[in-house]
């Protein structure tokens, strides 16, 4: 196909190389175009009108804008399932050979007009306030529309299959952070350049000049790129300027930390193969200079949306910049002067000019006078009404309107083109500086929002101020980077980077942003506010109609500025319906507030490099490699990596733990137990401080000795337990769980620091340090004997609940004979260099005990046998020691007020009533109940039923030949022996005896032997 | 031993390396990469990441106001402890400010119970020293692209003009932490946890592959 | 994300290094045994939670370990000051 629309090389000044032509796939077709094309370029410049159907009303819709902005031309992108991106802008994606895309919006195709023939249901079910509506009836309302709306409209979708490509974070500190590179960002970046500060100047667009890259305004007597071209090389020689093209600063956060996507190979190919696809800068600035410009915002008139109306300023960027004319004769309807340049550069490109539609009544400025110098028929005080077309501009209807742009007055004109441009004004980019919370201002002179108050160090220059001509521009970029210059506490004054700038004279522009039909609105055709999400002002207008009149609520009702849009050119042509309907001015209905981030992001940049295996930090032990060899399943503990079970060829995972808890009770386990948080506390007042976060008491442990201990919250409920052992007279070493290591340190650190920062005692972490093996079984001390020989282990010198330091297997160790199996147990711990070391020495000599590796689960389920708590799996944060029954393991009579003493004295602390914990045995020997079933006193009462309480751990127990369970009831502790029925959702009920969560050997004498 | 006489000790400490004619084999945290990893090691001119294991690593806490714990310090270090954010090298040692009140010190391996027992010889009053040999390793990070590894990888500021020789700092090193301590130019030391030195490890490894 | 400056690091730091605590100075009670249910319930539970200027107990997690208060606008987010413990905010509402 032949690229109709493309401008001779010898015409113009674009930025596209010639020599080098692409080809590329859109839908089915393949098209040409030329490196430094966008998509959308390329599509114009090949003829295609069409890109995409509207969301509600399935209208034929092509390409509006030339950036950012646009809201039509939204492409579902990749030549290979894995890397499809959707809502990919054609305005935005530079063009690369073998690109492939189609539209976004459009099923079956964009071409085949489906939704035509179902338009008027879609219209009608999908009136204003639809959403609003519909989600206030039964929700299996909205499934039903939900499905044949989106397959319709479409979103794009997310990609099937695994993306192959490598994405990047970056973390940057600088001075000066420069937001946009068009003339004012330019000037500013210039005037920066070669001083001491470090700056980053980034802009979304594939090189910097922003509007310069298609203007023909004169600067030092050059044309505008030549400047930008002078200033490039001199920011890419300074030294101190990170330039970043093709990067759009998306969010603007507090004490302005900003993010930048950056795309740096999604020009070049489908893949980047070997490099970083993306990239996320993570900005801190010390001061921000918005430069971000201004969106051109069309007018609103009937059927304003049909392909080949576009607005005024993507026509020259189209005409200048790519050397593509949309069209072969053009009406530009205007409010204001500086649209006229688009006429200009469309006659200048050969092609006709039907007329300028003026809504003015005698404009008279600089660009007036040129245009009418080239001849061209200016039709004042008047509006287009309406497009004559479905599938393109066909022609215009004219008409006179009155003074205030109110009403028709005299007769409609036709007049025949093939393309509208359009000019409402402009509207300041001032997305960014709102995502902070501050509230735009709006301002009547130039007809836009302004930015408003606030804390960041932010500067502002150009077009976001509203400043639209080239010499101001420039003037106001040069100015911040002086102001950032002097804050940052530099004393030099920068050279401007340009002197004579042309300066052309605008007269005002109307205020009028919606030209009215001879019908009333809410008759006439189509007047389309919100291109994306088919919003008309007549949609507008019956939303205020309805009693909507905060623009916030008609947002909502219209879904005026939704989606991948945000409102870029429709909100303010929004407030302005809404206001003129209300009899109110734009401000008094409210401010439009911007969020992050401006345009979309893709996941891969959100992630970086944290996915995959580098998802999450995985923490392992000093034994992990041995657990991978001996076929161990792995569970995440918090980050940790702790062996399951460790299942033997064929055998089921009921098997494995079956065998692993015979084991532990019969002979030998071992269990790497190296994960508990395991904290050093050294200090004459270490004691003293184990008093007071402890609930039992720590004055008379001995050195030697070992004890446990529980720790609650001020409140009173239990949040971590764990064995402290005394390791001398000012030396402890506490266990905590292993997800509660950092919290409980932290919690000590709380309390020494900020309450009881005189006593004499220090913290610190040992958790990575020590290697921590457990073997437990009745062969334990045979075992241990076998690999020590310094350690009396004898009953009565090396009791339950001591410690002792020695070697083990020749290595320094230290072995604590504490028990959560209830059987004879010892942990060993060694220096974690020589963790695994000891292991395999203890696997060795255990060999004739048949040792077993055992994990966390049956770990779980050997405790569970001897009604040991897990907190944080028995415990919730909602019950006390007393509810655990638990009494033992708190001392009130301690002189210290221990944290949680005055908590569990509250009243509803010590309520009968409250849930206990307590054993449950089900009358099925078999049947394991389901952990998180509720017990209730009566299976067969209506529900909503009593429920009296949870199972928290329940399981098979091999060593009881039943099942074991654990959970709460209402007052359980009074209630042993009784029963309670635990319905199940398939409608079994399961009935259980309420018994002592101790199962197994309930005098406790196994630990002992 | 030790537990022959437990009433008298204040402290307990002892030596956690086992006595040469044991025949032991010692495991640093990144040990396993030896085995099943092809690249352990990166090493060019641009980047190059290596571990540095089996050093010992004393945590010390006290008041540095106090002029008995700071003299005593100074007798056995034989220099003035770091000030805040700082790293010294000395020949035998180094010393990082951790906090206020907590300096890491690092020394060969088999010096670390020497250390720690001349320390506590000399030191009086309200202290804390603390051998964590076996929870820490150390990961040089180093070549001219260093800077830009880490800049991937910490959101602390790696620039010269915030980050210059002879700094330590305690920060966020992708989704974990580390004591980042610059060296010279081009050679940073990452003092990380020995649980996460395999996740930091593979991060900064996949952080550093636009440089390899 | 916050930008604070830590006073016993002596520099600003990333908030990714901080948890924040809660609101500051609120003292554990000398005698908790002595209070009624209402008067432990109002140290446990009852907090300011102000428009405007606030004071906050935060901790430097990944770094010093240290914490210290901060005055900070709940509006803008703007931080007033950050001060050690056991001294007093400068800023006050
Ligand atoms: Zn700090």
């Amino acid at each position: 196909m032949t690229q109709k629309n493309r401008l001779s090389s010898s015409k113009n000044r674009g930025r596209i190389n010639y020599k080098k032509p692409l080809t590329f796939t859109y839908g089915k077709k393949t098209y040409s175009g030329y490196e430094g094309d966008t998509v959308a370029s390329a599509l114009l410049a090949n003829g295609v009108d069409i890109v995409g159907r509207s969301f509600k009303y399935s209208r034929p819709r092509g390409i509006v804008a030339a950036g950012a902005e646009e809201p039509n031309a939204i492409l579902q992108m990749g030549a290979t399932e894995a890397t499809q991106v959707p809502n990919v802008r054609a305005t935005q994606q530079e063009l690369f050979d073998g690109l492939v895309c189609r539209a976004t919006n459009g099923w079956p195709s964009e071409d085949f007009d489906l939704m035509s023939y179902v338009g008027k249901v879609g219209g009608n079910i999908m009136s204003p306030g639809f959403y609003y509506k519909t989600f206030m009836y039964p929700q299996s309302m909205w499934k039903n529309y939900e499905k044949v709306i989106r397959k319709a409209a479409g979103f794009g979708r997310a990609p099937q299959e695994p993306d192959p490509d490598v994405y990047d974070h970056i973390h940057r500190h600088c001075d000066v952070l420069i937001v946009g590179a068009g003339p004012s960002g330019l000037a500013a970046a210039a005037a920066l350049a070669g001083t001491d500060l470090r700056v980053v100047i980034a802009d979304e667009q594939s090189e910097f000049g922003g509007s310069l890259l298609h203007s023909s305004e004169l600067i030092d007597e050059q044309y505008p790129q030549m400047w930008v071209e002078r200033i490039c090389t001199q920011l890419r020689e300074a030294g101190n300027i990170v330039c970043l093209p093709r990067s759009t600063v998306n969010g603007y956060h507090d004490h302005n930390f900003l993010t930048i996507h950056e795309r740096c190979s999604d020009h070049l190919a489908d893949q980047a193969s070997h490099q970083v696809r993306q990239r996320m800068h993570r900005v801190r600035a010390q001061w921000v200079i918005l430069a971000t410009g201004a969106h051109e915002r069309p007018l609103v008139f009937s059927n304003n949306d049909v392909p080949g109306s576009l607005i005024a300023s993507a026509v020259s960027t189209y005409i200048n910049r790519y050397a593509v004319i949309p069209g072969q004769s053009l009406v530009l309807l205007t409010t204001n002067d500086y649209a006229y340049q688009t006429a200009i550069d469309w006659f200048n490109a050969g092609r006709e000019v039907v007329a300028i539609v003026d809504t003015r009544t005698n404009p008279q400025g600089v660009r007036v006078q040129r245009v009418r110098e080239l001849g061209i028929n200016i039709i004042t005080g008047s509006g287009v009404i309406n497009i004559l077309g479905r599938q393109r501009v066909n022609a215009v209807e004219v008409a006179k309107l009155d003074e205030v742009g109110e009403k028709i007055i005299g007769q409609v004109q036709t007049l025949n083109c093939d393309t509208v441009a359009s000019s409402g004004g402009w509207s300041p980019v001032i997305h960014l500086s709102c995502h902070t919370g501050s509230r735009p201002i709006w301002d009547e002179n130039i007809l836009g929002f302004l930015p408003g108050e606030t804390i960041q160090q932010q500067l502002t220059a150009g077009g976001v101020n509203g400043c639209y001509g080239l010499k101001d521009c420039l003037q106001q970029g040069y100015d911040a980077a002086c102001d950032a210059l002097e804050k940052l506490g530099c004393k030099d004054t920068p050279k401007p980077s340009f002197n004579k700038v042309e300066d052309i004279a605008e007269e005002p522009a109307m205020a009028l942003f919606h030209i009215p039909h001879s019908e009333p609105t809410s008759r006439a055709p189509k007047q389309f506010v919100d291109l994306q999400n088919d919003v008309t002002a007549a949609g507008v207008e019956m939303a205020t109609r309805e009693g909507f009149e905060s623009i916030e609520h008609v947002k909502r009702y219209t879904a005026l500025g939704f989606g991948t849009d945000q409102g870029k050119l429709g909100n303010i042509n929004g407030m302005a319906i809404t206001a003129k309907s209300l009899n109110k001015s734009i401000p008094e209905t409210g401010t439009t507030i911007f969020r992050p981030n401006y345009t979309p992001i893709t996941f891969g940049a959100i992630a970086g490099r944290h996915c995959g295996e580098l998802f999450d930090p995985k923490r392992y032990t000093a034994m992990h490699q041995w657990h991978i060899e001996n076929g161990a399943k792995f569970e995440a503990v918090g980050q940790w990596m702790r062996p399951w079970y460790y299942p033997k060829l064929g055998e089921s995972m009921q098997q494995a733990l079956n065998r692993e808890c015979v084991a532990a009770r019969t002979s030998v386990g071992i269990l790497d137990a190296s994960t508990l948080g395991k904290i050093d506390i050294q200090g004459s007042d270490a004691r003293e401080f184990l008093g007071r976060v402890y609930t039992n008491a720590w004055e008379k442990l001995a050195v030697g000795k070992c004890r446990y201990g529980l720790m609650c919250g001020e409140d009173g409920m239990v949040f971590d337990d764990g064995v402290t052992s005394c390791l001398g007279e000012n030396h402890f070493l506490m266990t905590t769980t292993t997800g509660g290591a950092a919290r409980v340190l932290e919690w000590l650190e709380l309390y020494h620091q900020t309450e009881w920062s005189d006593l004499d005692v220090y913290f610190t972490s040992v958790t990575d340090h020590w290697a921590t093996m457990t073997i437990s079984g009745p062969n334990s001390r045979k075992l241990l004997a076998e690999l020590t020989e310094d350690i009396n282990l004898e009953k009565d010198n090396f009791k339950f609940m001591d410690w002792r330091s020695g070697t083990v297997a020749g290595i320094p160790a230290r072995v604590y004979r504490i028990s959560f199996t209830g059987e004879l147990s010892y942990e060993i711990n060694v220096q974690a260099n020589y963790g695994l070391f000891v292991w395999e020495q203890l696997m060795e000599a255990g060999e004739k005990y048949n040792i077993t590796p055992y994990g966390t689960e049956a770990m779980h389920i050997l405790r569970a046998e001897k009604g040991f708590i897990i907190t944080g799996q028995d415990t919730d944060g909602s019950v006390h020691p007393y509810d655990l029954n638990m009494a033992w393991a708190v001392n009130m009579k301690k002189t210290f007020s221990f944290i949680g003493k005055r908590g569990m004295a509250r009243e509803d602390c010590i309520r009968p009533d409250r849930k206990q914990l307590v054993g449950l045995k089900t009358k099925d020997l078999e049947c394991v109940i389901p952990e998180g079933s509720q017990a209730v006193n009566d299976p067969n009462q209506a529900i909503p039923m009593d429920m009296l309480g949870h199972i928290t751990s329940s399981y098979w127990s091999e060593n009881l030949g039943h099942s074991i369970a654990m959970g709460y009831i209402k007052g359980g502790i009074n209630r042993i022996g009784e029963t309670v029925y635990y319905p199940q959702t398939d409608g079994c009920v399961i009935e259980a005896e309420i018994c002592s969560p101790v199962f197994l050997d309930e005098a406790g004498e196994r630990q002992h032997v | 031993m030790f537990d022959k006489n437990l009433e008298k000790n204040t402290i307990a400490m002892m030596d956690l390396l086992p006595d040469a004619s044991v025949n032991a084999r010692a495991e640093s945290p990144l040990a396993h990469l030896d085995q099943f990893h092809s690249h352990t090691n990166i090493d060019t001119d641009s980047i190059s990441l290596q571990e540095k294991p089996f050093l010992g690593h004393l945590l010390l806490r006290g008041n540095a106001d106090n002029t008995a714990f700071k003299d005593a310090i100074k007798k056995v270090l034989l220099c003035e402890l770091p000030k805040t954010l700082a790293c010294i090298y000395t020949n035998e040692l180094s010393i990082c400010w951790v906090s206020p009140d907590e300096w890491l010190i690092l020394c060969e391996g088999d010096k670390a119970y020497k250390l720690e027992k001349k320390l506590r010889e000399a030191l009086v009053g309200h202290y804390s020293l603390c051998n964590i040999s076996g929870g820490q390793t150390v990961l040089v990070l180093s070549g001219h692209h260093a800077h830009d590894v880490l800049m991937k990888s910490t959101s602390y500021d790696v620039a010269d003009c915030s980050f210059p020789i002879g700094k330590a700092v305690t920060t966020t090193l992708a989704k974990s932490q580390a004591i980042i301590c610059r060296k010279d130019k081009t050679t940073w030391e990452l003092i990380v946890r020995r649980s996460f030195a395999d996740y930091i490890w593979h991060y900064l490894h996949d952080a550093s592959s636009e440089f390899k | 994300m916050f930008s604070i400056y830590c006073p016993h690091c002596c520099e600003y730091r990333e908030e990714e290094e901080f948890h924040a605590i809660g609101e500051a100075h609120i003292a554990r009670p000398v005698d908790p045994d002595a209070l009624t249910d209402a008067e432990w319930a109002s140290y446990l539970y009852i907090r300011k939670n102000p428009r405007g200027l606030h004071h906050e107990q935060w901790v430097h997690a990944i770094g010093c370990r240290k914490f210290f208060n901060i005055t900070r606008d709940t509006v803008s987010y703007e931080i007033k000051e950050t001060y050690k413990i056991g001294e007093a905010p400068a800023f006050v509402a």
